[in-house]
């Protein structure tokens, strides 16, 4: 099949929809939300694709991805190919065709959204990558590589170090990921809940990983279990991963109150250890009718969905700014929304109020207004003066972001870090230790899977550099 | 995985295991602790690494059968396996040459105090030891305990071993003594055990530190589950801790979010138990 359409018959289609789950039907439930496109819709939306020169589309990706040459493969109906262009930028495409911001990055720059709607780039993303998992057989093979005798240590299992290992592994470089829960994924295991990306595509990326000989060790914390040092000895290169990490608390008053969870227990609990999730799981969750979740990101979004899929009547978002500030994916608000989560905008809280026998009763909160633009060009929220009101709750959780974790950089005393405790590392992931690199959120502050997944890839590459010298 | 290589009872309901886990055995300093799941769909808990081998490779836990997670690892037989035990985990216990120290274990917590007695002893200190119980059968480790400290106290609340009563009547003795009176003290039990002797030492300014046991999920600083406010910070136990500065511990914040899940457990417990039922009637 070929992609020979004239502009004016591809100007003349419509943007696909996504075909999802009902919202009434998928609010008590986990499934996956979005269920993807049939085969004509994704073939009709890739003859959308005007084929630019220009390729603004790909100045838009972090990471570069040739977006027009798989779109016209997936025109061509030549879906080998289309996943060999991709897999050939992206390590993830079934994780980043999901949660990746496309309405800010490639989609955004796309031509077509000029006039009109852009090309949906990420649902054909998603199109290819699960088209790959289904039929591995029918995939071009690459030649399996000629063993360098090298070894490499990977700290951490989440996107930037999931994709390090199968760069390095296919450069032929034995190695060894070390990751200190008892499962892989790192966020999206236990932060990304399963109606957004179901865990099962991270099974299915771990066991191609597998495949390519790398080793995967959970249960071992690097600076507690083993350190950088004796990971330095051990191994011929080492790439640090290890995430973001620790909650930023509130600090109002009332914060130890029981039913106060941070973002990360509430989303583990129910991700990486099934709580609320089976019928009998062994760890459990609180469940209450009145949920509040406090912050604007993604983050935000996951928890306050996923209190409503436990039950909640009322899952409420409290945000200080207002919707147009949030910066979680328009998606997940829409999603939200549709799913009857309410949104308390312009809104900040002040303290936390308890029953006499210690359980969140309610959130005090304060009206904001916004004023002035700040350095992030977003308008600042000012509280207004005598506004403050009670919004009942049975449970409160704080999803306003994490800092750096210093488990890891505690014990290595020779590798820099910023102000924030997060590791310093040049564009090629290269740290203050020769033959140390680093990647991912321990590098940017929290960011995103795409950016991880890029670092994970140029870090890959550097540390093939390192060890041919 | 990690094979059980002895799993002995020394009390009701107290186990002492013996587990394969070479790099933890290497690494582990007093103090710290491991995070245990059973099998693929069980619960994350903390226990204490009460000892370790490092020329064996192998780790000892101290596990008091209280609920369905604890009961689910301690019928784990010898040679078989538990699929996770990550660690060391915590910071390790600030070991000094004090002088006279005193070391309060009650229930469980005096297996979680055995490693520090063992280090403080091998740092020369002059240790007197209190185990409290509630009654003889739950009085644990006194033979181990007893060799390594020059006295050896033991309290139970009906009298049945030992002095009758609470730990702190025999230690409000000893601070009241001039000859006798501790230069820093460790306790480690339930936590009314472990306010009460923070209470008795606050006067007095002898330092005393305590080993704290709230919530945990993941046991590295990621969930902030595991919570306790210390003076005017809150600490995150796993990391910050589990030992702190018993005087500026809130012993009733750490109980009440103890409580958290008190209904979703007996729930547990009753639905375990109707299998249990269910089984048995097959
Ligand atoms: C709830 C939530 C929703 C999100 N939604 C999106 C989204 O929709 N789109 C998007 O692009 N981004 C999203 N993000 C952000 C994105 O998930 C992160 O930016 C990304 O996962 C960072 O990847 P990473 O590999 O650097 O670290 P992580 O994914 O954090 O993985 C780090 C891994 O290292 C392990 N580890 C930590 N310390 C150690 C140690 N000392 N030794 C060994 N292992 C260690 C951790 O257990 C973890 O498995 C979301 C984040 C959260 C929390
Ligand atoms: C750092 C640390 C070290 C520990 N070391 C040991 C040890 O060496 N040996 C040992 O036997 N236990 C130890 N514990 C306590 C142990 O983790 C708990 O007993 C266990 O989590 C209970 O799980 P369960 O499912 O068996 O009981 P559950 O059914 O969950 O609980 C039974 C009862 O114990 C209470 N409880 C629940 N979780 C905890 C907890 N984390 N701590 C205390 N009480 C709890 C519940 O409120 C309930 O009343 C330690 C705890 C911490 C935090
Ligand atoms: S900018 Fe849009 S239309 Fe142009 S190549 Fe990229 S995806 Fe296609
Ligand atoms: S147990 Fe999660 S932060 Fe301590």
């Amino acid at each position: 099949m070929s992609n020979d359409l004239s502009p004016k018959e591809r100007m003349a289609i419509d943007r696909v929809h996504m075909p999802e789950l009902p919202a009434d039907e998928r609010s008590t439930n986990f499934e996956e939300v979005n269920l993807g496109l049939s085969a004509d819709q994704a073939l009709s939306e890739a003859q959308r694709c005007l084929q630019c020169k220009t390729r603004n589309c790909v100045a838009g990706c972090p990471v570069g991805v040739s977006i027009p040459e798989f779109i016209d493969a997936l025109a061509c109906d030549d879906l080998p190919k289309a996943t060999q262009i991709l897999r050939g930028d992206n390590a993830l495409p079934a994780v980043c065709g999901r949660v990746c911001p496309q309405e800010t990055q490639c989609e955004a720059l796309c031509v077509r959204g000029k006039k009109g709607d852009a090309v949906a780039i990420g649902y054909l993303e998603r199109y290819v990558a699960d088209w790959a998992m289904l039929h591995p057989d029918r995939l071009l093979k690459a030649a399996k590589p000629e063993p360098t005798g090298k070894t490499v240590a990977v700290v951490g299992c989440g996107p930037a170090g999931l994709t390090a290992a199968g760069e390095l592994a296919r450069m032929g470089h034995q190695v060894t990921i070390f990751e200190a829960l008892h499962d892989t994924g790192g966020v999206l295991r236990y932060g990304i809940p399963e109606f957004r990306l179901p865990k099962e595509i991270i099974d299915r990326e771990v066991a191609v990983l597998l495949e390519l000989g790398v080793g995967i060790e959970c249960n071992v914390i690097i600076g507690k279990t083993l350190t950088v040092a004796e990971l330095r000895d051990d191994f011929d290169a080492v790439f640090i991963a290890n995430g973001a990490g620790l909650p930023t608390m509130l600090n109002i008053p009332g914060e130890n109150l029981k039913g106060v969870y941070a973002a990360n227990e509430f989303l583990t609990r129910v991700n990486l250890m099934e709580a609320g999730r089976k019928e009998d799981s062994a760890t459990p969750i609180l469940q209450r009718d009145e949920v509040a979740v406090i912050g604007g990101g993604n983050t935000a979004m996951d928890c306050v969905r996923t209190a409503r899929r436990l039950g909640a009547k009322r899952a409420m978002i409290i945000y200080r700014r207002g919707e147009a500030e949030m910066p979680a994916r328009i998606e997940e608000i829409k999603h939200a929304k549709e799913e009857g989560v309410e949104f308390v905008m312009l809104t900040a809280p002040v303290a936390i109020i308890g029953t006499e026998d210690g359980w969140v009763s309610a959130l005090r909160c304060q009206k904001m207004e916004l004023g002035p633009a700040d350095d992030s060009g977003r308008r600042r929220p000012q509280p207004v003066d005598g506004s403050e009101f009670d919004i009942p709750a049975g449970i409160v959780i704080n999803a306003v972001g994490t800092n750096a974790n210093p488990l890891l950089t505690a014990t290595a005393p020779d590798l820099n870090l910023n102000k924030w405790g997060n590791v310093v590392a040049d564009e090629e992931g290269q740290t203050s230790i020769p033959g140390v690199f680093a990647g991912g959120d321990i590098v940017r502050g929290g960011a995103t899977v795409i950016l991880a997944m890029g670092d994970g890839k140029r870090a890959a590459a550097a540390i093939d550099q390192y060890l041919k010298r | 995985m990690f094979q059980v290589v002895s799993n002995e009872i020394l009390a009701e309901n107290l186990h002492k295991m013996v587990l394969v886990a070479p790099r933890i055995a290497r690494a582990r300093k007093a103090g710290q602790f491991v995070m245990v799941r059973l099998a693929q769909g069980e619960e994350r808990i903390p226990l204490t690494i009460g000892d370790a081998d490092p020329a064996a490779g192998t780790i000892t836990l101290f596990i008091q059968a209280i609920g369905a997670s604890t009961r689910k690892i301690v019928s784990t037989p010898v040679g078989g396996f538990i699929r996770d035990v990550a660690g060391p985990l915590g910071k390790e216990t600030h070991i000094t040459n004090w002088g006279r120290v005193v070391c309060v274990g009650g229930g469980v917590g005096t297996a979680v105090l055995f490693p520090l007695v063992k280090a403080l002893a091998e740092a020369g200190n002059e240790i007197t030891t209190i185990i409290g119980g509630r009654s003889e059968r739950y009085v644990i480790l006194a033979d181990e305990l007893g060799a390594l400290s020059k006295n050896l106290l033991i309290t139970t609340e009906d009298g049945s071993l030992g002095y009758k009563g609470f730990v702190t009547g025999p230690l409000s003795e000893m601070i009241a003594d001039p000859a006798r009176a501790p230069q820093a003290v460790f306790a480690v039990g339930p936590v009314p055990m472990m306010k009460a002797v923070a209470n008795l030492t606050r006067e007095p300014g002898i330092e005393t530190i305590v080993s704290l046991n709230p919530i945990m999920i993941d046991g590295t600083g990621m969930c902030g589950g595991c919570r306790v406010q210390v003076g005017t910070e809150t600490k995150f136990a796993c990391v910050d801790g589990p030992e702190f500065d018993a005087h500026l511990v809130d012993f009733d914040g750490l109980s009440d979010r103890l409580t958290s899940y008190r209904k979703e457990e007996a729930t547990r417990h009753a639905a375990e138990g109707c299998k249990l039922a269910k089984e048995v009637a097959k």
